[in-house]
This record gives C-alpha cells, structure tokens and sequence, in this order.
C-alpha cells in the first residue's frame, strides 16, 4: 500500500522522532511511506480557539495537499485529534460557513485518512507489528481518540502483541488530561489540575512509560510528569510499535 | 442574570480551586452521582435508540414552539389553570409578586425550580414583601446560607454534612445540637418546613415538562416537598421556560424514562406530579403558569446553538465534566453552570459579559456522551468561540492567530517559523526542557515543562534522510 504521512505540526515541531517511528513501523509491514512535503497545518488549533476563517482556510489548504496524490492509498497520522477535526468535523463545519466543496473533498479524504492505531488494527487487520519493548506500560486514551475518531481499543490491541511490554491499568483512565489546546495556556489553573490527578494516576501505576495516541496530549502528561521529577516518560504509541530491541 | 460587568471564568476557577474543602465536596459528590448514573443508565437496553427520540422529540417542539405553545396554555386554561406570558425575568416576577399581593400573601413556599432562581424571583419577592421559603433541602441549605445554587440538581453540592450542621444549629435548630447525622439534619429541616407548609397559601413551582395536549404541567422530585406545595396552599404558581413544553402525553413518558435515570442514577423520581387546571375542593383553587422567555427566543434564533434548547436539566454533563468537578458551579457566574451552563449562559444573555463561558473547557466530550437529549455540547462549544472570537477577541490574540495562519501558509514560511522558534527558545531551554515561558504561554509552564523545538525537524529529517526538495 502506498501510504501518505500526515505529520500535524506538533509532531513535525516537536515529536520528529514520532515521525519516523509510524515511517519504520509502516515500511516494516511492507509498505510505501511518502510525505507530501507542502503539508503544513490542519487548521485545528484555528478552529478550537474560535478562529474559523483562519482554520478553514489551512483546512482547504491541507485538504488540497492530502488529496493531491491520486496513487495514495491512505493518510496516516499520529494524532487522533488531527484525524478526528479533518475526518469527523470539517464536513460539519464546513458546510456551515457554505463551504459545500470543502465538505465534500473532506469527506472524500475522510475516507481513506486514518489514526495509526486504527489503521493498523482496522484498516490492515494487523495486531503485532514485531515490536518488541520491555518496559511496564500503562495507556492514556486520549479524548478525542475516544470519543471523536472513535479508534475503540486498537491502542490496547497493539500493545497486547508488543514483546516483553507489560501494560498496567490506568485509573481514572478516560478522565482528561487538560491539555485541550489554548484552554491549557486560558484556562492554565484549570489545565494544571487535570494534569495532576492525571500525573499522580500515571504515577500510581508504577509504569515506567505512559502513551498515548496524541503528541499534543503527551506534551501535556510528559511536561507535568517532567515537573513533579516523576521519572515515568510520555512516549507515543508509534515509537514503541518501532522499537525492536532485544526482548 | 445581567451581572453588568464580563464574568471571569479563569479567575473565578482559580479561586474555586484554592478551597481544598471545595474540591473535597464536589469530588465526592460528582463521582457518586456518575457512577449511579452510569449503572442506571446501563440497564437501558435501549438508551442510544431513546437518546434519539428524545433528541427527535425535543427538536420537533422546538420547530413549532410557538404552535405548541397556544396549544399548551388552550388547554390549561380549558382546564382552568390561569396562563401568562413573560418576555423577561422582571415581567415574570412581577406577574409573581402581583398574584401575592392580590391574595394578601406575605409567605409561601417553594419548590425548587431553575427558572425562578434564574429570574431571582426570591429577591423580587422580598422586595415586594413576600418572604419566600425554600423547601427543597438542598435549596434550603443555599437559601439560610445566604448562598446560591452551584449545581443544577443538586444546589448545596459544594457543602460537607458537617458544614449544614453549623449552618443548620445557627439557624433553624433552635439551641438543639446536632450531630452531622443526615437523618438528623433532614429531620431539623422537616420540623422547620412542616410548619411553614401547613400554614402556607400559596407555593411556586417549576416544571420539568408541559404538554400541550392538556395542558398539563409535570414536576419530578424525590423528598415530597414538592408535593406539599402542589396539593396544600389554596393557590398555586408554575413559572416554566417556554422550552418545556412537548406535543404529547407519550412525549412526556419518553422523558421520564431518561431524566431520573440521567440525572439521579435513579429509575423513577419518588414523586411525579402531573397537574391539570384546578379541580373544584381538591389541591390548589387557583392555579396560574407563566410561561418564561427571558432570552430562550435568542438561542432558538441560532441554529447551531438552539440545540442547547432540547436541555432537560438533568444536570449528567456536570458531574462528568472534568471542569465542573473541579471548581464547581459558582465558578461559571450562572445558575447554569458546567458544559450545558457554557453554552446555554452566554447564547440566553449575552456574550458582551459571558465571552470567556465556551472557552471553559477542554472539549473532551464526556458531555456529549452523556446527555440523555443528544446535545452535541462541544459542536455548541465551537460555534460560540467563533462567535465570541468575532465580535470581541483582543487585538493581540487575533494577531497571534492571524501570524499563525500566515506562517502555516507555505511550508517555506512555517519551515522559518519553526527555525525562529528553536532560535527564539535557546535560552530558555535548560537541559533539554523549557522551565519558563513569558506571557502569554507563562500559564503553560506555571505547573509544567515544555518541550523544544526539535533540534531536526521532521521535515528537516525527511529532506536530509530521503530527499527530496528542500522546503
């Protein structure tokens, strides 16, 4: 299959090693990875914070950039969140501010753009990609990985089949984090507390890693974790999928 | 709810969060409801099939509310129940304190009910001379404490036992001592109410339903309060938000099946009311509704927002919000507090003083799973920031997002963007992680770090590692 990568600009910025862990993982099941290199932003953060015309601007910038190639199969990202707001919701908002032709190359793009996790488990039907990871993990689902993409238990089905890994329950596992985008910077005291009980939860488990599916959500988790010295690391879903050391 | 200045959410939650007591409460209390809700709602085959009826049903009312509404006060007045119409919050208290006055009423007794707290029908009724009693316990705790409500459902959610057994032995224990008992701090109250009931001539009431078929208004509670003031005092006031009403009978029945499960994890409510006209020597002799706009006509204007409309005040989306929990209701500057109080505050009175309501959130979702009536809370939540982005974001903000834009807009610009940032960060960063950030990013790292700019990109990383052109 020849698969385009979605890299959303936090991963590109500050996850680059994500990046190329869904590259290895993918090329590992066979596949072809290419990277339209014009991509730039989704529009999300636009559109959470309230700035439509600026988001639905980058939307059809991205939408144009995505569904240029006609010999891609699939759009693969690391983030649910992004994946969700192209696939789930620019149809919607689209059309509300008349922008029929958007909403429908959305919807066509929606068809074959997919979250890693879901991709892997739903779209491939593949549960161990020969990873192989000792540690004691435990997952954060993500909000939007729930209850917008809807990626159900993919994650934990991935996980399961990673060598040497175990994985520790989380409580309180679908609370929030507080990351929820310029709400953790507008509603910073708000954000914070989440992200305590979030930390203190992880921290509870007496994993060595947390991940997730969401770069944004684990820049969350990773940078509290970092400031109470806790010494669990928020590592992404894609990078211990990659990891193949001695188990 | 005018408040004549804009409500500071993030300054009212940072002060909400302070109070450990506080958080101590609502944590207990929201994770008990929750739970209760949840295996309530469990045992609903069918919850997702009748979520979508009433979905359904509550947005065919809306469609022809003004139909339904004629139709609804045809029938009660047939029946002999007297309708009035109330365009704002100071028409509906004086059309209250003008049915007081005409009967020489000095007291009466209520049952709790939203749309009057909403309308501050108490203080209007103290003004004009008329002492209110709240009997509702709950309410009542609120009232003696000189409070007000923080929870749609359950008003004194922000009070321990032990803080309504000082409250109870100031007040209305009369120098008896009181252990924090709940049996023994209801009774207090029953001793205190009991009185106030039987000598009562009129009660005020909400209504959690009106069907226009008959008229006929319904009012759902536990403690048989309410009870009280429908059957005892010889007249009787329903004050309901014109949104209430439903076509049918059975439309009603469908909503029972969701409201107790939805907002107490119960089955039924103990006490389901359903009143009709007056019926000559039982219950109430004269009977009046008043039917409450007071902003309901602005959200219906809206078509995304009006949606908010369908809400039955169960109050589900509270207790599962991560905000809510944590800082409670009087935080949110409402009587609606919480995700339904975000969106339904600013869109019945105003953006001009509720801007910063949508943004209180992290759009999770949790609501939108909850919500027995189907309402998309985070699609309201989006709608109403770019409202509240159009008609009044800072300058500054706006041209942060306008640059953001600008410099998503070619990989070239953002490729720069992302060299300046790594450039700009250098000196902040301090072992790989960025401790401290000026405004306006300093709430990120008031209780945070920060990760870096990547030393490579991905992007750079593709270009070195696979070619292609250079962005």
């Amino acid at each position: 299959m020849r698969v385009a990568l979605f890299i959303t600009c936090v991963a590109d910025t500050l996850f680059p090693e994500t990046g190329q862990s869904v590259v290895r993982v993918l090329e590992r099941l066979g596949h072809e990875v290419v990277f339209p290199a014009e991509q730039t932003c989704c529009g999300q953060m636009h559109v959470n914070s309230g700035y439509r015309i600026g988001a639905l601007k980058l939307a059809r910038r991205f939408v144009d950039v995505m569904g240029r190639d006609d010999g891609v199969d699939a759009v693969v990202s690391p983030s649910s969140s992004c994946v969700g707001w192209v696939r789930e919701l620019l149809p919607g908002v689209a059309r509300e501010a008349g922008q029929e032709q958007l909403a429908r190359d959305a919807e066509a793009l929606g068809g074959r753009l997919f979250e890693l996790s879901e991709f892997l488990v739903r779209r491939l039907g593949v549960e161990d990609v020969g990873a192989s990871y000792p540690r004691r993990v435990t997952l954060h689902p993500t909000c939007h990985s729930q209850r917008v993409t809807r990626v159900g238990d993919a994650p934990q089905r991935l996980l399961a089949r990673v060598r040497g890994l175990e994985l520790l329950e989380l409580p309180e596992a679908a609370e929030c984090c507080g990351f929820g985008g310029t709400f953790s910077i507008k509603n910073a005291d708000v954000s914070l507390a989440m992200l305590a009980d979030k930390c203190a939860n992880i921290v509870a488990t007496g994993a060595d890693v947390v991940t997730a599916v969401d770069p944004s959500c684990l820049l969350n988790i990773g940078g509290g974790l970092s400031r109470m010295g806790a010494s669990v690391k928020a590592v992404h879903l894609a990078d211990i999928l990659a990891a193949e050391g001695a188990s | 709810m005018s408040r004549g200045h804009p409500h500071d959410f993030p300054a009212a939650a940072r002060e909400a969060l302070a109070d450990a007591q506080l958080r101590a409460n609502l944590r207990g209390a929201t994770q008990t409801i929750r739970a209760r809700r949840a295996t309530a709602v469990a045992e609903l085959p069918d919850f997702e099939e009748l979520r979508e009826q009433a979905r359904r049903v509550k947005d065919d009312a809306l469609g022809r509310l003004d139909e339904l509404l004629d139709e609804f006060q045809a029938a009660a007045e047939a029946a002999g129940a007297r309708v009035h119409r109330a365009p704002d919050a100071a028409a509906a208290n004086d059309i209250v304190a003008g049915i007081a006055r005409d009967h020489g009423v000095t007291e009466l007794v209520k049952m709790k009910s939203l749309a009057t707290d909403e309308i501050g029908l108490d203080a209007a009724l103290a003004t004009a001379g008329v002492e209110a009693v709240e009997t509702d316990l709950a309410e009542l705790i609120v009232q003696l404490a000189g409070d007000t409500a923080s929870h749609i459902l359950v008003p004194a959610v922000h009070y321990s036992r032990g803080q309504v057994r000082d409250l109870f032995q100031r007040t209305i224990a009369q120098g008896r001592e009181l252990s924090d008992d709940p049996h023994e701090l209801a009774e207090v109250s029953r001793l205190y109410l009991r009185e106030r009931f039987l000598r009562a001539r009129m009660g005020v009431i909400g209504a959690n339903v009106g069907v226009a078929e008959t008229g006929t208004v319904c009012v759902v509670e536990n403690e048989g309060n309410g009870r009280m003031c429908t059957t005892l005092p010889p007249l009787l006031v329903t004050v309901m938000g014109i949104e209430k009403v439903l076509p049918t009978l059975e439309d009603l029945g469908l909503l029972l099946r969701l409201l107790p499960r939805s907002a107490t994890g119960e089955r039924m409510s103990s006490y389901v009311s359903l009143l009709t006209g007056v019926m000559p020597g039982d219950g109430p002799q004269e009977y009046h509704i008043v039917l409450l706009d007071n902003g309901r006509r602005n959200v219906l204007a809206d078509p995304v927002g009006r949606q908010a409309l369908r809400c039955i005040r169960c109050s589900a989306c509270l207790n599962v919000c991560p905000v809510y929990s944590r800082v409670g209701g009087h935080a949110y500057g409402s009587i609606y507090p919480g995700p339904i109080g975000a969106i339904l505050t600013p869109q019945l009175w105003g953006m001009e003083e509720h801007a910063k309501l949508p943004f209180a959130s992290s759009l999770c979702g949790a609501c939108a799973d909850v919500c027995p009536v189907g309402i998309d809370i985070p699609e309201v939540l989006l709608h109403l920031r770019a409202r509240a982005v159009r008609e009044q974001a800072p300058a500054p903000e706006k041209a942060l997002f306008a640059a953001a834009a600008w410099a998503f807009g070619s990989p070239r610009s953002f490729d720069a963007a992302q060299k300046a940032g790594r450039a700009a960060e250098a000196p902040l960063s301090r072992g790989g992680l960025i401790r401290r950030l000026p405004a306006p990013l300093a709430g990120w790292t008031k209780g945070r770090d920060l990760r870096p700019v990547a030393r490579e990109t991905f992007r750079e990383w593709w270009t070195r590692e696979r070619g292609g052109e250079t962005p």
